[in-house]
């Protein structure tokens, strides 16, 4: 056991650490606000984007040809780590490099994929992924806007909710229903669309943050080249998995506050004439969550360590949504909880800040991606081994499907 | 980066599983549960045959002069096989300490003998119903003897030494005592895991050996639980992986209300937490092990995260076993309620779950890495 870079990949470390130390600034040693906060975030993120396309960091683990490196999964992870490090601009391309990208690279023609893969990593174009509706959200499949064939297009009618990015994206990914008529699974066929096309509507939708990163997404008559469609007819559901899958990665651990805030919190906070951090009810909350981050770090090293060694790394990384966000949640709360009955109150100290910011999105995060309920049923099913619910929509036509709305 | 163990380790472990397997460990526990003895004598001979007690004995003292990391994989087989024998007082506990703190006589008397089974040690501390402290030791050393009562001391019936934690003048130490010299009354103590004894043990004028220096006892005793914390762990995860594979393996096979239970939610997020909390001890045991391999200044609280995670791990896994299980979880014909026992046995030995949260936070002020 060791935690050593092999030769080359130290030297590949090496070479991603003197380039980001040449383009960019080291995140302060005490975490606080990003410097890119307060400014146009979308200019930002496009600018250092671009400049990592043109120095090749872009989508480094992509061909040559659509403007990666070829690199390997475990270079990918170094880079990973080393920008990390840096103050830069995130949550714009994340949606579109971790979910469209592979699907486009799976499914796209060889032109399409010259044409609008390397505008993806460079950063000109950004994408959406276009999937939950109003009744259909961990029971995804079970959407209902309709593709009509006519000719050589599609005709979509239809509501798309939930889609992060959807009022500043150029392109969307887009799963919609071509045959009521067949089981839910196999009438679903996927296209990926332009989002400046006639009868698409981006309405925001204002969350409990206050922010608005996520939108309602309306067809009207919008009409798709039959060339746009990826996958079969009647292909959509498995295609959309694949996506599905990159997003559990994409999605991973939720950034905020850790153990290390709620400690550092704990050592200064007074309570009753002494620190908080000599509460034992409050020493015990620290340890479990150290325990947990701690627990996640290393089953990150272990991943690692198999593709390091080029093997596939085991199911270990299915937990790590389900943990981080429920811990995040809890150390928001501790925080909260802390200042007693002034915790309401908003402040401009970036710890209070961080607590709040952190109680108020957890929610989202224990949503987003895949929910806690539905994670669970994914390791019971895919890792453990236990059989299905039985269910009431197999078998049936997609139009005979109970929907609780006739 | 390679967070993982070797190959040669992991053929090690695949041998003591092919070995447990065959011996019908699992059986055997039953049958030492069921019986007075507190042991399988038999299984821990071939164990001392195959040289697992001196794996970490160096080859000048007869042992197998392997690392902590071989230690890891077997504890882990030992958990999950629910071995009924002496393996944690005498290996991870007697062994690491006569390794760590003895002097060369000493070794040389007592390693070849650990190797050869003709020894067997264990560790004597608590002496009242409470947890252990520096304050609380009240069985003393002086002019070569000690005098007082142990209580709670695991496998004193098969073990023929045992360090004793003892008060002197200027502090604690750590005293070399062979329980079968004159002085010494070993009587058993009932315990609810009877597959493992416990003993309490009176010390009346009785010679014993300065093991470490004479006053900082206490602090030879907090390392050697660090690092036996460690390998608890590893046979921790094992008897929560065994404990978590027989949820599953009934949650397909039993049907209510016309469907296997395992495609219930309730059962399947039930045995999903058992998985996550068994992955989140599994990775935090494979740093502890590094940690300890390496000698490493990280070892106290990756010891403790270890430690914490690996007890939760196993006290959901096992209780959550038997609730799978139903009416049956709870007959003594199933094998629920034997690892339901052991994790709760492991959990104690070297101190409960909120001590070890509070070293855990302990070490995070000391390290002040944070």
């Amino acid at each position: 056991m060791d935690f050593k870079d092999t030769p080359e990949q130290a030297k590949f470390r090496k070479t991603c650490r003197e380039w980001l130390e040449n383009n960019a600034a080291l995140k302060d040693a005490s975490p606080s606000e990003s410097t890119f906060a307060n400014k146009d975030i979308i200019k930002e993120a496009k600018a250092w984007q671009k400049k990592k396309y043109d120095a090749g960091w872009a989508m480094l683990h992509w061909p040559k040809e659509y403007g990666g490196i070829g690199a390997s999964p475990i270079e990918r992870i170094i880079w990973g780590n080393e920008e990390s490090k840096f103050d830069v601009p995130k949550g714009i391309f994340e949606i579109g490099l971790g979910m469209c990208g592979p699907v486009m690279m799976q499914y796209a023609s060889d032109e399409q994929k010259e044409r609008y893969l390397p505008p993806m990593a460079e950063g000109k174009e950004i994408w959406c992924q276009l999937f939950s509706e109003p009744s259909a959200g961990s029971d995804v499949a079970g959407l209902r806007s309709k593709a009509v064939q006519d000719g050589d297009k599609w005709i979509i009618n239809g509501q798309k909710v939930w889609t992060s990015g959807a009022h500043f994206s150029d392109f969307g990914i887009l799963v919609v229903r071509h045959d009521p008529n067949l089981e839910k699974h196999k009438g679903l066929t996927f296209f990926f669309v332009d989002m400046k096309s006639p009868g698409i509507e981006v309405k925001p939708i204002k969350q409990i943050t206050g922010g608005s990163s996520f939108n309602e997404v309306y067809f009207t008559d919008v009409e798709i080249p039959d060339s746009q469609r990826l996958g079969e007819i009647g292909d959509g559901w498995k295609v959309a998995i694949t996506t599905l899958m990159n997003e559990r990665l994409a999605v991973g651990d939720a950034d905020g506050c850790d153990v290390e805030d709620a400690f550092k919190w704990a050592k200064t906070q007074d309570s009753l004439g002494e620190p908080l951090l000599n509460n034992k009810a409050v020493r015990e909350s620290i340890a479990d969550w150290y325990c947990e981050a701690n627990g996640l770090k290393n089953t990150k090293l272990r991943t690692m360590s198999a593709l390091s060694k080029g093997d596939t790394p085991g199911p270990e990384a299915s937990i790590t949504k389900i943990v981080s966000a429920g811990k995040l949640q809890d150390i928001g709360n501790f925080g909260i909880d802390s200042m007693d009955m002034t915790g309401m109150l908003k402040s401009d100290n970036s710890d209070i800040k961080r607590f709040q910011n952190a109680w108020l999105g957890a929610p989202g995060l224990r949503i987003a991606g895949g929910t806690d309920e539905i994670l669970r049923n994914i390791i019971a099913e895919r890792v453990l081994g236990l059989p299905q619910d039985p269910r009431a929509d197999k078998g049936v036509a997609y139009k005979d499907i109970p929907s609780g709305n006739s | 980066m390679n967070l993982d163990f070797s190959d040669d380790q992991k053929f090690l472990q695949e041998e003591a599983k092919k070995f447990l397997e065959k011996e019908q460990s699992v059986n055997r526990n039953r049958s030492v549960l069921e019986h007075d003895e507190n042991i399988d004598i038999d299984l821990w001979n071939k164990i001392v045959g195959l040289g697992w007690t001196g794996i970490r004995i160096p080859e000048e003292y007869d042992g197998l002069g392997l690392g902590h990391l071989e230690l890891c994989v077997i504890a882990e087989e030992l958990g999950r096989y629910l071995a009924p024998v002496p393996f944690s007082s005498s290996v991870y506990l007697f062994t690491e300490a006569i390794i760590n703190y003895a002097d060369d006589s000493i070794k040389k008397e007592m390693l070849p003998k650990l190797v050869s089974g003709e020894i067997v040690g264990t560790l004597a501390v608590a002496e009242e119903l409470k947890a252990p402290s520096a304050e609380n030791i009240n069985l003393t050393f002086s002019e070569g003897k000690i005098n007082g009562t142990k209580i709670a001391v695991p496998d004193a019936e098969i073990a023929t030494h045992a360090i004793v934690v003892a008060k002197t003048d200027s502090g604690a130490s750590l005293q070399l005592v062979d329980l079968s010299a004159n002085g010494v009354n070993i009587e058993k103590q009932e315990n609810i895991d009877e597959s493992r004894g416990y003993f309490s043990i009176t010390f009346k004028d009785v010679e014993s050996k300065l093991i470490g220096d004479n006053s900082t006892g206490w602090e030879l005793y907090e390392y050697i639980i660090n690092q036996a914390a460690v390998l608890f762990g590893y046979e921790q995860i094992g008897g929560s992986q065994a404990a978590l594979d027989m949820a599953i393996s009934y949650a397909k096979e039993r049907y209510a209300f016309g469907r296997q239970i395992g495609s219930f939610q309730a059962i399947k997020h039930k045995l999903a937490d058992m998985y996550i909390a068994l992955t989140l001890a599994k990775s935090n045991c494979y740093y502890a092990a590094w940690a300890l391999s390496t000698n490493s200044s990280d070892l106290p609280s990756a010891s403790a995260t270890a430690r914490v995670s690996a007890t939760k791990a196993y006290q959901l896994c096992s209780k959550e076993n038997i609730q799978t299980h139903g009416g049956n979880g709870f007959t003594w014909e199933y094998d629920c309620h034997m690892y339901y026992r052991r994790s709760k046995l492991l959990s104690l030995n070297i101190g409960s779950l909120s001590n070890w949260r509070e070293k855990l936070v302990t070490s995070l002020e000391q390290s002040n890495i944070n």
